[in-house]
C-alpha cells in the first residue's frame, strides 16, 4: 500500500516535471529573438553576418547606438512618433469617456441598437475604409499632415467605447442618482463623479491607444509621405527596404523602439492584461 | 409616446425628464455619430462605388459596372493570394489556436508552480511594434544563421531556406503567427479561470487524467471563448499586411502575396483604386459569411450540450 502511493506520487510528480519542461521549451522559444534583439544591437558586422550563428559578440560595441543617434534623424522620428502617440491618447480619452458614458448611463431610444453597431464595426476591415479616406484626405489636402492619424482618433474607437462602457455600466445608479435630484447637469456628474472613479479603465484606454498608434505602421505609410514626417516604425522600415540595409543600426533601432513599451509593460502589467481580458469576456 | 396620455401630468414630466436623458444621451454619444458618418459609414458607401468604377485618383471614377470584380477572377496574383490567404486561414488559425488553448490549459494548472514569469513571457511578443518584429523574424529565419535553422542543425537536421523558399515562406509566417498569440493566451487563462473546480475535483474521483478533462472539460467550456479568438486570427489574417510587406514583399513567386498585400499594392503602387475597392468589398462578403458559418456551428455545439 505504502509503495503504491509513493509510486503514484513519483508519477505525479513527473507528469508535472514534464509539463514544466514543455512550458519551460515554449518559453525559451518565445524569449529567444529578444536574446537575438539585444545581443546583435552589441555585435560587429562581422559578428552579426557570422556563420554559423554567434551567440554573444565577439566585440562587444555601442557603435550601433551612436549610429541610431548620430546617422539617422531619430530625435525627429521620434518627435513625430510621440505627437501622434499624444494626440491619440489625449483623442481617446476624451472622446471615448463621453461617448462611453452616453451609451452606458444615460438613456435613449435606440441607444442598444446603435451599440450594436458600434460592436459591428469592430469586425469591420480597414481596407474598405482605407481607400476612400484615402481620397477623401487627399482632397483637403491631409496627406502628407499628421491629421489623418490624429483627427479620427477624436471621434471614438469601437473597442475603447466598448471598454468604458463596460466598465460605467458597473458603477451603482445610486451614486449618480442624488445628484441628479439636485438638480446637478449631467456634464457635472459626469466630470466630478464619474470620471474620478474611472481611472482603472480611462489607464486601460491610454495604454492601448498608446500601444496602438506606438505599434502603428500602415497608417504613417500610406499618409505620411514626406521622410521628415516619418515615425519610428515607417523609418525602420524605410531603412531595411534600402538595397544594402544597415543591420547593426536596425537592430539597435529595434532595442530603442521596443525598450519604452516593454518598461510600461513592466510598471503598469495589470491595465495591460484588464484591456485584453475585458476584450474576451464579451465573447 | 402617443399610447402614454393617459396618466397625464406624471407622465407628462416623466417624458420630460425622458427626452432631456435622451438629449443629453445624443449630445454624449454626438462624436461617435460624426465619426461614424464621417469615417465609417461615408467610405463604406464610396468604397463600395469606387468598386463599380475605373478610378485612378486623378480625374473623375469612370462607372464600369461589375467589370473589376469580372478582372479580378481572371486575376492569376489575386488567385494565388486567396489561395494563400485560404492557406493561413485553413492551417494557420487552427495550429496557432491550437497551440494557444494548450499552453494555457497547462499554464492553468494549479498544481504547476511557478509559471507567472512564462505568462510575462508569452505576453512580451505583443508587446512588439509590428515592424520590429518583422526585422527581428527575418534574422531567425535566416537559412545559414537563423535562430531556426541554428536549432535544427543542433539536431542534424539542414533547415529550408524559409522565407525564400515557396514552400517554406507560409510555415514561417505560420510560426510568426504563434510567437505573437500571447493575447489569446491572457483570455483563454482568464475563460479557464471561469470554469469551476469541482468540475476537475469531480473528473479527477472518476478517474478522468489531464489529458481526458482538458478535452471534455476545458475545451468545451472554453467554447465562446474560442470563437472570439479564431474570429479575431481570421479577421487578422485577411488584414495581414505589415508581416509580408516587410519581410518578404510577397514572394518567392508570390507565395507569401496575402490578400492585404495585393489589395495595398493595387491601390497605392498601380493607384487602380476601384480594382483595390472591389477587393475589399470581396473580402468585407467572405470575411462576415466565414464569421457567421463560424457563429452558427459554434452554436450548435452549445445546443447540442444543452
Amino acid at each position: 500500500m505504502k509503495g503504491k502511493i509513493s509510486g503514484y506520487q513519483i508519477r505525479t510528480a513527473l507528469k508535472l516535471g514534464l509539463l514544466y519542461l514543455v512550458l519551460f521549451a515554449f518559453a525559451m522559444a518565445f524569449i529567444l529573438p529578444f536574446f537575438f534583439l539585444l545581443t546583435g544591437s552589441f555585435k560587429t558586422s562581422s559578428d552579426l553576418f557570422h556563420v554559423p550563428f554567434r551567440w554573444l559578440p565577439s566585440k562587444f560595441t555601442f557603435d550601433n547606438y551612436k549610429q541610431v543617434f548620430t546617422k539617422i534623424p531619430f530625435f525627429r522620428y521620434l518627435k513625430n512618433t510621440l505627437i501622434i502617440v499624444v494626440f491619440n491618447m489625449i483623442g481617446a480619452l476624451i472622446s471615448n469617456s463621453l461617448i462611453g458614458y452616453g451609451f452606458a448611463r444615460l438613456r435613449w431610444p435606440g441607444r442598444d441598437k446603435v451599440f450594436m453597431i458600434v460592436i459591428a464595426t469592430m469586425i469591420l476591415p480597414y481596407q474598405v475604409t482605407l481607400i476612400p479616406l484615402y481620397i477623401m484626405y487627399t482632397k483637403v489636402k491631409w496627406v502628407g499632415t499628421f491629421l489623418p492619424l490624429i483627427v479620427p482618433g477624436f471621434f471614438g474607437n469601437a473597442f475603447f467605447i466598448f471598454l468604458m462602457r463596460q466598465f460605467l455600466v458597473g458603477i451603482p445608479r445610486e451614486i449618480t442618482e442624488s445628484a441628479r435630484i439636485d438638480g446637478a447637469n449631467e456634464f457635472r456628474i459626469f466630470w466630478q463623479l464619474i470620471m474620478p472613479i474611472s481611472k482603472p479603465v480611462l489607464a486601460t484606454v491610454a495604454i492601448m491607444s498608446f500601444m496602438n498608434s506606438w505599434k502603428d505602421f500602415l497608417g504613417p505609410l500610406v499618409f505620411l509621405g514626406s521622410d521628415k514626417l516619418y515615425t519610428l516604425s515607417l523609418a525602420a522600415s524605410m531603412l531595411r527596404s534600402n538595397l544594402n540595409p544597415n543591420w547593426e543600426l536596425l537592430l539597435a533601432l529595434g532595442v530603442v523602439m521596443v525598450l519604452p513599451v516593454l518598461i510600461l509593460f513592466f510598471v503598469l502589467q495589470k491595465y495591460f492584461i484588464q484591456g485584453i481580458t475585458m476584450s474576451g469576456i464579451k465573447g | 409616446m402617443e399610447k402614454k396620455k393617459k396618466g397625464f401630468l406624471s407622465e407628462y414630466t416623466g417624458s420630460r425628464m425622458r427626452r432631456n436623458e435622451a438629449r443629453t444621451g445624443l449630445l454624449f454619444v454626438l462624436p461617435w455619430i460624426i465619426g461614424f458618418l464621417v469615417f465609417t459609414l461615408y467610405p463604406i458607401g464610396s468604397s463600395l462605388y469606387y468598386s463599380l468604377c475605373n478610378y485612378k485618383v486623378v480625374g473623375a471614377p469612370k462607372f464600369i459596372g461589375l467589370d473589376n470584380y469580372r478582372n479580378l477572377f481572371k486575376d492569376r496574383i489575386f488567385i494565388q493570394a486567396c489561395k494563400n490567404t485560404a492557406y493561413m486561414i485553413l492551417i494557420g488559425v487552427p495550429v496557432t489556436t491550437l497551440t494557444a488553448i494548450a499552453m494555457s490549459i497547462m499554464l492553468n494548472n494549479k498544481k504547476l508552480r511557478g509559471t507567472s514569469w512564462m505568462r510575462v513571457i508569452f505576453f512580451i511578443p505583443t508587446l512588439v511594434p509590428t515592424v520590429v518584429g518583422c526585422l527581428l523574424w527575418i534574422w531567425v529565419m535566416q537559412p545559414e544563421s537563423g535562430l531556426v535553422n541554428t536549432f535544427l542543425g543542433y539536431i542534424g537536421i539542414k533547415g529550408p531556406g524559409w522565407l525564400s523558399s515557396p514552400t517554406w515562406a507560409k510555415p514561417a509566417f505560420i510560426l510568426m503567427m504563434i510567437w505573437t498569440c500571447g493575447n489569446a493566451i491572457i483570455i483563454y487563462l482568464a475563460g479557464l479561470q471561469d470554469i469551476s473546480p469541482a468540475l476537475y475535483d469531480a473528473a479527477e474521483v472518476d478517474g478522468a487524467n489531464f489529458l481526458q478533462q482538458s478535452i471534455h472539460i476545458s475545451v468545451p467550456l472554453l467554447r465562446p471563448t474560442i470563437l472570439y479568438n479564431m474570429v479575431t486570427l481570421i479577421i487578422g489574417v485577411f488584414q495581414w499586411f505589415t508581416e509580408p510587406y516587410i519581410m518578404t514583399e510577397g514572394g518567392p513567386s508570390n507565395a507569401t502575396m496575402f490578400y492585404s498585400l495585393y489589395l495595398y499594392q493595387n491601390a497605392f503602387s498601380f493607384f487602380k483604386m476601384g480594382y483595390a475597392s472591389a477587393q475589399a468589398w470581396i473580402m468585407l462578403l467572405v470575411a462576415m459569411i466565414i464569421i457567421i458559418v463560424m457563429f452558427k456551428v459554434f452554436r450548435f455545439g452549445e445546443t447540442e450540450m444543452g
